[in-house]
């Protein structure tokens, strides 16, 4: 089993930061006055309850959706103010795991990967291309899979395709859209193990969006807790376990 | 006065399509044209519609001739029965039954296909990948049935007439030489082009119509089956529309 060491105080350096944070949907607030840091080679799991706004978090900070209200700090740039090039050249260094796993159903397994390979990486060779792809798969432990189409996949197989095209561009930070939900309690343990790989290959810094107290519990170095479109309590596991407040005590028990 | 809420609704949808229409023109014109994809989907497009719009032009053809048969006999205008339905599918019938084919068959492919991307996240991860996926997707797609369009239905006038000339001689004996003959003659640019130019825009508005209800669903699955079910019906609307308004420009021009 891999595990990872928390970064100490003394070297922990900003690389994402959100402050005062706003989105609604007509009436219906998700966000108010959310604030949030995360730290350079940590994995912090952004937890709460359904519908209260994680994904919606993470969707701001990658810029596929817009808040009304706030400052997202990607890598020292504001999202917010990035034109679509900006914004484009930002995203390669951010990968987003989509909850649906979002692989092109009309690509093979290859095609997927070499996708944001050929959008990004036009100077590389034909070689290269399939270096990089390759490197991706074994990386997941699917290098079997390189000529299969999406449909031919398990959903377990299909997430760590999903992680692979993902990671291809090797970026500096991650973020995971409820990286489990809807597997097996093994494939679920496979995906955590996946993620704190990827954080130990590649440095990465990431944000797990999870209600999976196991997923939480086995990846995350910090825990942020959604309440009320606030970030209410942070820190590790085992200090919320502790928590008093009995918002926080009912994720935990 | 407030409008009904139904007029309310379409003028709203009219409205949204207008704009996305003015999006595609205005991607377009901007730099990194998507060539290989546009090709793949010329391919899928003029590929797999080819079977379909060949069987319905073969059986248009082939029908028209035979349906027509027993009134031109009793004018004694056999002989005219190439000449008649020439006319009617070069300048009409076949390119509207070839669009609305292409509206149900391609309409509802591109509806349903993107509706899907729209509603797995496709559509966002080639967003998050720095693809513009509007250019990737709507633009190649559009400008794929555009000029897709006018060539099935060349494929299909051709086809056709080629059935009209297996009717003619159920009956009759004539050669292939003597019935081309006969539809040449017959025919005049003032049939041919109108008719030929209008499947340009065919092809554009099932384009639009299939690419706006993909792109625009919502409602997770069940939204998929009503953007291919809608894109259906829209672009066939569309065609009879696009239609009339080519008839009476052609009449204008003095081209009837």
């Amino acid at each position: 089993m891999l595990m990872t060491t928390p970064p100490t105080i003394s070297d922990r350096e900003v690389v994402l930061e959100v402050r005062h944070l706003y989105k609604s949907f007509g009436d219906n607030h998700v966000l108010k006055d959310f604030n949030l840091e995360l730290y350079r080679g940590e994995n912090l799991v952004v937890l709460g309850k359904s519908g209260s706004g994680k994904s919606v978090l993470i969707k701001c900070i990658i810029g596929l959706m817009h808040p009304e209200q706030g400052e997202i700090q990607v890598l020292a740039k504001n999202v917010i103010g990035l034109n679509k090039e900006q914004l484009d050249q930002m995203r390669t260094r951010v990968g987003f795991l989509f909850q649906s796993n979002a692989l092109y159903d009309s690509m093979t397994v290859r095609e997927n990967l070499e996708f944001p390979l050929r959008r990004h990486g036009r100077d590389k060779s034909h070689s290269e291309v399939n270096d990089l792809v390759m490197e991706a798969l074994v990386n997941v432990g699917l290098p079997h899979t390189v000529d299969m189409m999406p449909s031919e996949l398990s959903g377990g197989m299909r997430k760590r395709i999903a992680l692979a095209r993902t990671m291809i561009l090797k970026p500096e930070i991650m973020l995971y859209d409820e990286p489990t939900t809807g597997l097996d309690p093994i494939t679920s343990r496979e995906i955590n193990d996946l993620i704190l790989k990827v954080q130990e290959i590649y440095k990465t810094s990431s944000i797990i969006i999870s209600h999976d107290m196991g997923c939480v519990k086995y990846t995350a170095n910090r825990v942020a807790l959604l309440v009320d479109g606030r970030c209410f309590a942070s820190g590790s596991y085992a200090d919320l376990q502790k928590h008093p407040d009995s918002a926080v005590k009912g994720f935990f028990q | 006065m407030k409008l009904p809420l139904g007029t309310q609704r379409t003028l709203a949808e009219i409205g949204d399509i207008s704009r996305f229409t003015w999006r595609f023109f205005q991607e377009c014109g901007r730099p990194k044209f998507e060539v290989q994809e546009f090709f793949r989907q010329c391919f899928m497009i003029g590929n797999r519609s080819l079977g379909l719009v060949a069987i319905t032009g073969f059986i248009l053809g082939l029908v028209m001739t035979i349906q027509s048969r027993p009134t031109m006999a009793q004018f004694g205008a056999e002989d005219w029965i190439p000449s008649m339905v020439a006319i009617s599918i070069i300048r009409e019938i076949g390119p509207v039954v070839i669009a609305l084919i292409c509206a149900g068959k391609i309409g509802s492919g591109i509806g349903a296909e993107l509706g899907s991307m729209k509603v797995t996240e496709q559509i966002d991860a080639m967003e998050v990948s720095g693809t513009n996926p509007f250019k990737y997707l709507v633009v190649t797609r559009v400008w794929a049935t555009t000029l897709m369009v006018p060539i099935l239905v060349i494929f299909a006038d051709f086809i056709s007439l080629y059935g009209s000339y297996l009717a003619v001689n159920m009956r009759d004996v004539t050669s292939l030489a003597l019935f081309t003959q006969q539809v040449v003659e017959i025919l005049e640019f003032s049939d041919v082009l109108p008719a030929f130019f209008k499947t340009f825009f065919f092809g554009f508005a099932i384009g639009v119509i299939g690419c706006y209800k993909g792109y625009t669903s919502s409602k997770g699955t069940e939204g998929v089956g009503l953007a291919a079910n809608s894109a259906v019906v829209v672009a066939s609307l569309m065609v009879f529309i696009i239609d009339l308004l080519a008839v009476q420009i052609t009449d204008l021009l003095g081209l009837t």
